[in-house]
């Protein structure tokens, strides 16, 4: 146990070293930070709305910032071991696979999660401005960490699928998407539409929806279904990147 | 150390590795011969633990590769074909890297990496990243990744391959030093490496074992083994001939050249003859004829000549019916 938990720590710092080294880290953090200055401020209207909080101005952008962040900065994951030839040299380490991919999914997440609390800013401004509740703002931090998490993992499986890393982004980008879209009222609404009267089948399709989990954590409700969900997503989603890099030795 | 039974992969419909058997034990140095796509690669990716088997059983230093991968890894150093590397990791963070998910840890680790270093000629390159590295410098670097934790079994799919000949050397004189502690196992296409390095050889074709032996032995199998050469000074060729044809032992005489008075005449042996046999009966021969002899010299048999023999693909083949 320890030494397998000592590998997913090399990996993962590996793995975070190498964001680190390239650019890819620092555009992506300033990126990131712009377009949610932008967004709260200039387009979420943050200082006309007048309110203490952060959930219609901040983080209401953060599911469709992370369509083409998340992917971004996953999409290199498998695809890269892949390109360079050094899938066979990290799978013929004395590892498990599972180490591999957890060490991997591990480190671009806290890559994420640094970029998030990078922008504490806008916390601060708000807490200046007003007196914002911070548990609601806290839940709001942590519900959007478990959606980044969630895009991230299904990047993997993407990431794994091909050693071309567009390939991997737009493939990625359209799963996150549908996620999206399950609970987007256009779609709910064609349900009713298209089968009117099985409103259980509207429940089944958002259920899948991250827009549904996600706002549970910005209305400041840590729910447990909703913590539930994001994980069993990443569960699923790594369990699937296993499969498909077992694939590719057979 | 290694011992692999029975191995058969396959991708497919295609059998790339087809019942092949063979062990390695330590203090043994195998080559691993064949032309391209003869399943080389394959066979060394079955035994690392990267492929696996599709039937058959791979056993490294005792733990099976497909029940305890982990296990049998530990054991092993792997030189991947394509000497793969982290490209945007420093020779030193690529090392450090390695070590640390080998277990290595605050001055065995420091240790393990300089040692590696320093077998491997790396050390003007230590803090340069590998991006920037020539292709020599990059095989190395991989090279140097295989042996950090001082494995008893090495398994090095071209070792040689993209180096320059001093280079060559250099690497072919660690695997021959190690090879006497080790069980190595390593692939090449060029057989004068055979004779440098090897212990024993192993020519694979379409997947099968065709030749396991000695580099020695493996040269018995030449056509050309046993042959006689022989130079006479102040006599026709033609004579000579003639006259060596008509031993017992001998199959054929040609005269391979003739200048200033000097015949060169080499003489095939009928097969089964032994090794030397031959030579004998040519002395004794131009002994009583009273040849003026320059040269005489047994051939040991050349292992391209094997290799080509054994190894021709079928349309070749189909050919020389």
């Amino acid at each position: 146990m320890n030494a397998s938990l000592s590998h997913i720590k090399t990996i993962t710092k590996r793995e975070l070293a190498a964001y680190f080294t390239s650019p890819v880290a620092y555009v992506f953090i300033v990126i990131f930070l712009l377009l949610s200055g932008f967004f709260t401020f200039m387009i979420g209207g943050f200082f006309e709305r007048g309110e203490a909080s952060l959930r219609d101005s901040f983080f209401l952008w953060h599911p469709w910032f992370y369509l083409f962040l998340v992917p971004a900065v996953g999409m290199r994951l498998w695809s890269e071991e892949r390109r360079l030839g050094t899938m066979e040299l990290l799978l013929t380490l004395p590892i498990t696979p599972w180490q591999a991919i957890l060490g991997k999914f591990l480190a671009s997440w806290i890559f994420l999660a640094i970029a998030l609390g990078l922008s504490f800013p806008v916390w601060m401004t708000v807490n200046y401005l007003g007196s914002p509740d911070n548990g609601v703002i806290f839940a709001g931090y942590v519900g959007s960490l478990m959606l980044a998490g969630a895009y991230l993992a299904l990047t993997c499986i993407t990431s794994a699928l091909t050693r071309n890393q567009v390939v991997s982004f737009i493939l990625s980008v359209v799963l996150c998407l549908l996620l999206i879209f399950a609970g987007w009222p256009p779609v709910t609404n064609f349900i009713i539409r298209v089968l009117p009267g099985t409103s259980g089948m509207v429940d089944f399709v958002s259920a899948f929806s991250v827009m549904t989990h996600f706002d549970g954590f910005q209305r400041g409700v840590l729910d447990s279904r909703d913590v539930i969900f994001f994980l069993s997503v990443i569960g699923f989603s790594l369990f699937t990147t296993g499969v498909v890099i077992r694939n590719l030795r057979s | 150390m290694i011992k692999v039974e029975k191995l058969v992969k396959t991708f497919g419909a295609k059998r790339a590795v087809n019942d092949i058997s063979f062990t390695v034990e330590r203090g043994e140095v195998l080559g691993f011969l064949g032309p391209n796509g003869a399943g080389k690669s394959t066979t060394m990716r079955v035994l690392t633990g990267f492929l696996p088997p599709t039937s058959g059983r791979v056993t490294v230093g005792g733990f099976d590769v497909t029940e305890n991968p982990v296990a049998a890894k530990r054991l092993l150093g792997y030189l991947p074909e394509s000497a793969p590397a982290y490209t945007d990791m420093t020779v030193w963070g690529f090392l450090n890297f390695i070590a640390e998910i080998r277990g290595l840890r605050g001055d065995d680790k420091k240790k393990a990496v300089h040692r590696a270093l320093e077998m491997c000629f790396l050390e003007s390159v230590v803090h340069q990243s590998i991006e920037t590295l020539s292709k020599g410098f990059r095989h190395r670097t991989c090279f140097a990744q295989s042996i950090l934790h001082d494995p008893e079994i090495l398994v090095l799919d071209e070792p040689t391959d993209g180096l320059d000949p001093n280079q060559k050397h250099e690497v072919r004189t660690i695997i021959r030093e190690m090879g006497k502690k080790k069980a190595i196992i390593f692939s090449t296409h060029i057989l004068e490496e055979v004779d440098a390095v090897c212990s024993r050889a192993i020519i694979i074709d379409r997947g099968q074992i065709v030749a396991n032996g000695t580099p020695s032995e493996l040269r018995q199998k030449s056509t050309a083994a046993g042959a006689v050469l022989l130079r006479v000074q102040g006599t026709a060729s033609a004579a000579v001939v003639n006259t060596l044809s008509q031993l017992p032992l001998a199959a054929k005489a040609l005269s391979l050249a003739e200048s200033n008075g000097t015949a060169s005449v080499r003489v095939l042996p009928k097969s089964g003859t032994a090794h030397g046999a031959l030579t004998a009966a040519v002395a004794e021969a131009a002994r009583l004829s009273g040849w003026k002899v320059e040269e005489l010299h047994t051939e040991e048999g050349r292992l391209d000549e094997v290799f080509r023999s054994i190894t021709l693909p079928d349309t070749a083949k189909d050919k020389q019916k």
